[in-house]
């Protein structure tokens, strides 16, 4: 690890720690309006102001940092073990099942991902509950972001399948979970970690896209998404430049997520 | 003779790739189908819910919806629709699907072949500048900018070229651009960095004789098929873009459609758009396979 990332991690780990204890630093419940002074400034009540509804914007902040923080490695991780799974398999096996699993990812690729994430969320309903809405979004990231992982998991597990000490496992009579479990996936390790880490950001980045579009998490829960959708009112946010803390923050995010990944080698 | 050969082989490819064209279309057809027939909701109108409607009129809306079809005549009445060019009408927009798509797809072919030309073109500018100019503050300089970009939600950068008022395709170049340049660049950099190169390079041959005849020739291929991902990128960029931008292509379509949970027209969009991805992918693959075979 060089300097540059472990400042990256030291940012992420901090926070993180913000975010967990965000219970104990929250000046005000996130949902409570403070109704007689809507869209006020900056003061010692209200470190970053209220919003339009009167809502605390540091506690808003404080609150979507944790809900956007555990959803996207919460669906990122569910994405790493569904291509771990599909991927390992589909490589150790070979054959049939590995032609059909190739065949589905390549379908699912031809798709932008955005589009697919719009016609799933379109099956659903609308009108959910705000905590419905946060399993929604982690749930359609979780499943259906897995496609771009498997094709480089089969391709590591097809390479494993041809080496000398898995000959060896399959005449000594290894049944095939055992192969799979004791032989196959310690091999692939760091290319799991490689994956899990990479779809964070990207994940993070889904949820704001989809919670800005009105299709991920739904008010009055507050999400990295959900509060930057207040940005459409360009007037309000040249007259309160401190609405932009969300994005900084995610910028900053998604850039030390950036840069705390492992090297290229390793992922591709 | 070796030629014919190679056309003929290139000729196969090719329709092996139209057969997995068609076999992968008529599978997303079916998934799409499939989705909307078992969507919560389907064939359910809001007109059964009114309390004015006698039990007759309500079971006949139904019959009309064809809610008793089975599976199988479900999925014969949509291909078969399909195979006419019958998509179907939209729930929401009350109007054909075939003729909302062939409204709205120039509108987003337009903004997103313009916007790719815009991000190919500075893409490639910045990567040879960079691979001219190797000192350490032009390097910093344009990682920081790229990773800038790459943490940017793309509906940030719709709304900002709301506010900015530029055009759509601009906002789609600056999505796709970082993906860009961060991979033209590091391709660059090996292809510069190949024995066959150096060696040219020590033979004192001109910085655009490498280019042209040693690394182009070699960065081709993977450079076709980055064009044919790039598509699938700028599509992507394209829903919250045209929907923020208030852009009258399919981005936004599909938008408007995922709101108002209208299935057909979704499922159809997304029909037209993956075989589009598809039709791209296959022709920058033919395209990189025909580069190689040429140059080989």
């Amino acid at each position: 690890m060089n300097a540059l990332q472990k400042v990256a991690a030291s940012v992420l780990l901090v926070i993180f720690v913000l975010m967990v204890l965000a219970t104990f630093l929250l000046p005000a419940p996130f949902a409570r309006q403070f109704r007689d002074i809507p869209n006020a400034g900056p003061s010692k009540a209200h470190p970053l102001g209220t919003d339009a509804l009167g809502r605390d914007s540091l506690s808003r902040l404080l609150y979507g940092t944790r809900v956007s923080l555990l959803l996207a490695p919460a669906a990122a991780l569910l994405s790493t073990l569904i291509a771990a799974l599909l991927g390992s398999v589909a490589g150790l096996l070979g054959g049939w099942f590995e032609r059909i699993v190739l065949a589905a990812t390549d379908l699912s690729l031809a798709l932008p991902w955005l589009f697919l994430l719009l016609v799933v969320r379109a099956m659903l309903p609308l009108d959910v509950p705000p905590l419905v809405s946060v399993l929604i979004a982690f749930l359609m990231m979780g499943l259906l972001g897995w496609q771009a992982s498997v094709r480089v998991i089969c391709a590591a597990a097809r390479g494993v399948r041809d080496s000398d000490f898995l000959l060896l496992a399959r005449s000594t009579g290894c049944a095939p979970v055992r192969l799979l479990w004791r032989h196959v996936a310690p091999n692939l390790r760091p290319l799991f970690y490689a994956k899990f880490f990479i779809s964070i950001p990207l994940f993070i980045l889904t949820e704001a896209n989809l919670s800005i579009l009105g299709l991920g998490v739904m008010e009055p829960m507050p999400s990295w998404g959900t509060l930057m959708r207040g940005f459409e009112d360009f007037s309000a946010l040249s007259a309160n430049p401190w609405r932009l803390v969300p994005l900084v923050l995610l910028v900053i995010v998604v850039t030390c997520f950036q840069l705390v990944l492992p090297p290229q080698e390793v992922t591709q | 003779m070796i030629e014919t050969r190679k056309s003929t082989k290139l000729f196969q490819l090719g329709l092996r790739r139209l057969l997995l064209l068609l076999c992968l279309g008529l599978a997303g057809a079916l998934v799409g189908a499939t989705l909307v027939r078992f969507a919560p909701g389907y064939g359910v109108s809001e007109r059964e819910l009114d309390p004015r409607w006698r039990a007759e009129s309500v079971e006949a809306l139904r019959q009309k919806q064809a809610l008793h079809q089975g599976l199988p005549s479900f999925y014969f009445h949509f291909l078969s629709a399909l195979a006419h060019g019958d998509l179907g009408e939209s729930d929401s927009l009350k109007r054909p699907v075939r003729e909302l798509l062939r409204q709205r797809l120039p509108v987003t072919a337009n903004s997103v072949v313009r916007g790719l030309g815009v991000a190919w073109l500075a893409a490639a500018l910045l990567a040879s500048f960079g691979l001219a100019f190797r000192g350490w503050l032009f390097q910093a300089s344009t990682t920081a900018f790229n990773s800038l970009l790459l943490s940017l939600p793309s509906a940030v950068v719709a709304m900002l070229a709301v506010h900015l008022r530029t055009p759509v395709f601009c906002a789609i170049a600056v999505v796709v651009f970082p993906r860009l340049y961060s991979y033209i660049r590091n391709l660059l950099v090996r292809s510069y960095g190949q024995p066959h190169v150096l060696a040219a390079r020590a033979r004192g041959l001109g910085s655009r004789a490498i280019l042209f005849r040693h690394v182009l020739p070699l960065a081709a291929p993977p450079l076709l098929a980055l064009l044919g991902v790039s598509f699938a990128v700028s599509f992507g960029a394209a829903i919250p873009i045209e929907a923020l931008c208030d852009s009258p292509g399919l981005g936004q379509l599909a938008w408007q459609a995922a709101l108002s949970r209208d299935l057909p027209l979704i499922v159809n969009v997304t029909l037209v758009v993956s075989l589009v991805m598809l039709a791209a992918n296959s022709l920058a693959d033919l395209a990189g396979r025909t580069f190689s075979g040429s140059m080989q």
